[in-house]
């Protein structure tokens, strides 16, 4: 697993969005390693920053958002110290990103060819036809049928699962070294979902790429990561390996989590559901902010808790960890 | 199909407006000619008909190509109209162009950085250019171009050369220094319009997935706007520019007027005066020719612009 420098390091990242009614802290804090080749899940509900943090990473984060603190380091070197044209040089080079709507992500109005070739181009000086050469050949490896033809058409003439392929092969272009994935199978049906789950492990094993999988959906972790992140309010909650955390989880958090998922052995019994909403990132109130939804919170949680580890490579941000159901 | 029927509604509405608004008799005819000069005159123009055969008569004609003698200057409407339609032409493609060259970059940018002063600028003094009204705009540049500054001249075409035997200004320095003036008061609102276009259709297309998905392909700010935003807000711009384009062409009479300049525009304001029917009639029916036509220039534009749209959802 740890062979040298991870790929991508990311230590204590705060990304706030400065908006007139004050500094809503989208992120705050969080660290994670990627290391080459493995596949980090980054779980969470909508708000809570897991989107924020890939865009970050990747230096996309829309004003009033900013990076105000921590380090992104990639190999080694802290991104956050590039400038502007050293960043545009890694972006959809050395890191690519992969979008949540695949009929949204192509420019309606340009040809794949066009929209293909220009992501060579933008990085490396190569004559137009090496890099359509390469275009095709990316959109063979991501399963699309007669690349050769498909090259020449437009994004509507494409269903959705198709596009995203695209979009993962306009991806794979320069041959990357981390691609942040950000829901990319969300708006898909599950069995392209599945294909979709399929090709991107594979690239990973093949080609020693790292990857950020953001999702919301426990399952698709589940099958896809090697790690996975949960994160709450801003903050990284819970860290390890897949297996543990989603079969012994030790945060209350996660716990509600994957008790909210249906499954066979909840057949005609009520649901779980982890009672009230996310707080609002403008006013988090002080201490643990998943304090209020707790079924185990007392006075000590009214202090912040610190990530820590609580077993064996597992981290936890929680005073009152599940620790008893773990074996 | 459609169009035609547009031609033909449109003919009759002419038609009929022109014989409501005077009688072109009292205004050809010298007031001491006696009763028997009167009728024949009448009779010689066709006047004494009823106007459903007159109209008949037009129509029959016209399918032939023939809209009429004008009654002032004996020679056919149609010719009159055509010698005066280069001047037009080229006021109307110059002020077009104008809006072009600078509608678009300055809305673009007032779309692209919507805080900055210089886009609050723009805005504003676009508002200017929408609601001055052209005749004013243009006295008052020839008050300060012509009158105070004496740098550019107000009247007429200037020096022309002939191109395929239609004289021309925009080839001499002198022709293209008397255009200048007119095809910028013309301009002037159609400058407005597509600043506001562009900056509109900016702000929308800044905030689409595919535009930060150029970005997180690691493309060049300049590919970004240049290609990925502006194909997507020409849609509207061309559509607009398009029926504009008819608009500048037909409506040209006030800067005409001002300017003096010799195109259609003043001919029709000099045919209404003088009830020259045949010429009025002539001169609106070429104008719905005009706009059938740019409807048509814009669809097929369309098709070429967004691949989307297919030629063949568009019989008009």
């Amino acid at each position: 697993m740890s062979d040298g420098v991870p790929t991508l390091s990311v230590r204590d990242l705060r990304t706030h969005f400065l908006t007139k009614a004050g500094a809503v802290k989208a992120v705050d804090g969080v660290s994670f390693d990627v290391a080459k080749g493995r596949i980090l899940g980054l779980v969470g509900e909508s708000g809570s920053g897991k989107s924020v943090t890939g865009f970050s990473i990747i230096g996309l984060v829309d004003p009033p958002g900013r990076v105000v603190g921590g380090e992104i380091r990639y190999n080694g070197a802290n991104l956050l110290d590039l400038d502007d044209e050293a960043m545009r040089d890694l972006r959809g080079n050395r890191v690519a990103m992969i979008f949540q709507d695949p009929m949204m992500t192509l420019n309606p109005v340009l040809r794949i060819d066009t929209q293909m070739v220009e992501t060579v181009l933008a990085h490396h000086e190569v004559d137009k036809a090496t890099a359509l050469a390469r275009a095709r050949d990316a959109l063979g490896r991501v399963g699309i049928p007669s690349p050769e033809e498909r090259l020449h058409a437009y994004p509507h003439q494409f269903s959705g699962g198709m596009r995203q392929r695209v979009a993962i092969a306009i991806a794979l272009l320069n041959e990357p070294d981390l691609i942040i994935a950000d829901e990319p199978t969300t708006a898909l049906d599950v069995t392209i979902q599945g294909q979709i789950l399929f090709e991107a492990q594979k690239l990973c094993r093949e080609t020693g790429t790292a990857m950020i999988w953001i999702t919301h959906d426990l399952a698709v972790v589940a099958g896809l990561a090697d790690e996975i992140c949960v994160m709450y309010a801003g903050r990284i909650v819970e860290k390890g390996t897949v297996d543990e955390v989603l079969d012994r989880p030790i945060h209350p958090y996660t716990h509600g989590l994957i008790g909210s998922v249906p499954s066979h052995n909840s057949r005609g019994r009520r649901l779980t559901q982890i009672p009230g909403m996310t707080p609002s990132l403008l006013n988090l109130p002080p201490g643990c902010a998943f304090r209020e939804r707790c079924p185990r919170a007392d006075e000590a949680c009214l202090a912040e808790p610190e990530i820590a580890e609580a077993a064996a490579g597992r981290e936890v941000r929680c005073f009152h960890p599940h620790l008893e159901a773990g074996a | 199909m459609q169009s035609s029927l547009v031609v033909l509604v449109m003919s009759l509405l002419v038609f009929i407006g022109v014989n409501i608004v005077g009688n072109p008799v009292d205004m050809l005819i010298n007031p001491e000619a006696d009763q028997e000069e009167i009728d024949r005159v009448i009779s010689d123009l066709g006047l004494d008909r009823p106007v459903h055969e007159q109209y008949g008569y037009f129509v029959f004609n016209a399918l032939k190509g023939d809209l009429g003698k004008s009654f002032i200057y004996g020679e056919p409407a149609l010719k009159l109209i055509v010698q005066h339609i280069p001047a037009t032409l080229e006021l109307a493609v110059a002020a077009l162009l104008m809006a072009i060259v600078f509608g678009i970059p300055l809305g673009v940018y007032a779309g692209l950085k919507p805080d900055s002063k210089t886009a609050k600028t723009i805005m504003a003094t676009s508002i200017l250019g929408f609601s001055l009204p052209t005749f004013w705009v243009g006295i008052m540049m020839i008050m300060v171009f012509a009158v105070q500054l004496g740098v550019l001249p107000s009247t007429g075409r200037g020096d022309t050369v002939d191109v395929l035997g239609v004289p021309m200004s925009f080839l001499t320095l002198d022709g293209l220094s008397h255009l200048f003036l007119p095809a910028l008061n013309l301009s002037l609102f159609k400058i407005s319009l597509v600043i506001r276009l562009s900056r509109a259709g900016t702000r929308e297309i800044v905030h689409m997935d595919y535009i930060k998905f150029a970005r997180a392909k690691g493309l060049r700010q300049g590919r970004i706007v240049m290609v990925h935003l502006m194909k997507n807000i020409m849609i509207p711009v061309v559509t607009v520019l398009g029926l504009e384009f008819g608009g500048l062409v037909a409506f040209s009479t006030v800067t005409e007027t001002v300017f003096a300049w010799p195109g259609m525009g003043k001919l029709i304001i000099d045919s209404i005066h003088n009830l020259d029917r045949p010429v009025v009639v002539a001169y609106l029916m070429i104008v719905v020719l005009l706009f059938v036509t740019i409807n048509l220039v814009v669809d097929v534009l369309y098709s070429v612009l967004d691949p989307r749209v297919r030629l063949q959802d568009q019989k008009s």
